[in-house]
């Protein structure tokens, strides 16, 4: 049975981390079964066309091994700067916040069981 | 009236120092969060831009006060190989690199005055400034 990953981006995201978070995101995906990974950039003051490319190519990477991703609690300001900024995340599931984004995984995926496996950066 | 502040910009770590310099002193002279999420966003670009295809520079942030109004004035300096089509830079999708190309032209976009100098072999000059 598969869980669900949650993963909470707690530091400022430089580029090195950016990339470990992903490689490291991929391999848990693939231990754990996660059918669902929750991405939580609450904590996160800017997005740049880096990291929402990184966000895009996880999203990507885990809908390839079997797993939905959304990214949650996105503020309000950094929404804003993106959209002018010209980035595209169309390809990427949002919700405002974990429990949301919870909601929508379990709609995209019918699972009886959520276990769940916190990973921190 | 103003304040000088320089942040070189050597490894991709950089690019953070960066980001929390330019939102310190936009905090600083009290823009909308709005506003400071731009201008940091932009110098998070440019200072990529910088040190993605000229292996690094530097960055000058200047605040500045014209009769009751307050700004934010950036400058991103490098000895690097220079920008041969600066219109073509300018547009969105267009890269050289590995990136999205949406950093000089997404810069531009977040902020209210943009002016870019260039020499092929000697290096480029990019200013923004946010007014708030």
């Amino acid at each position: 049975m598969g869980d669900f990953l949650l993963v909470t981006i707690q530091l400022d995201m430089h580029d090195q981390l950016a990339s470990a978070l992903q490689d490291d995101l991929t391999t848990k995906i693939a231990e754990a079964n996660a059918k669902g990974v929750l991405i939580d950039i609450s904590s996160l003051d800017i997005v740049d066309s880096f990291i929402g490319r990184m966000l895009a190519t996880t999203s990507a990477m885990a809908r390839v091994l079997g797993a939905e991703t959304v990214v949650v609690g996105m503020q309000p300001a950094v929404a804003i700067t993106l959209v002018e900024l010209g980035l595209d995340l169309s390809g990427v599931h949002t919700a405002l916040d974990v429990e949301k984004g919870m909601e929508m995984l379990r709609n995209r995926i019918s699972l009886p069981e959520l276990g769940n496996t916190d990973v921190r950066f | 009236m103003s304040d000088f502040e320089i942040i070189p910009v050597v490894e991709s770590k950089d690019i953070v120092a960066v980001r929390h310099a330019v939102r310190q002193q936009a905090v600083k002279i009290k823009f909308s969060l709005v506003d400071q999420t731009k201008i940091v966003t932009a110098a998070s670009e440019l200072a990529r831009n910088m040190f993605v295809y000229a292996g690094g520079g530097e960055v000058t942030l200047e605040v500045l006060q014209e009769d009751a109004r307050h700004g934010l004035r950036a400058r991103f300096v490098d000895k690097g190989p220079g920008i041969a089509n600066i219109d073509l830079a300018l547009r969105d999708g267009f890269t050289t690199g590995r990136g999205l190309g949406l950093g000089l032209g997404g810069a531009k976009r977040l902020v209210n005055e943009f002016s870019i100098e260039s020499t092929p072999g000697k290096g480029t000059r990019v200013t923004i400034t946010r007014w708030r």
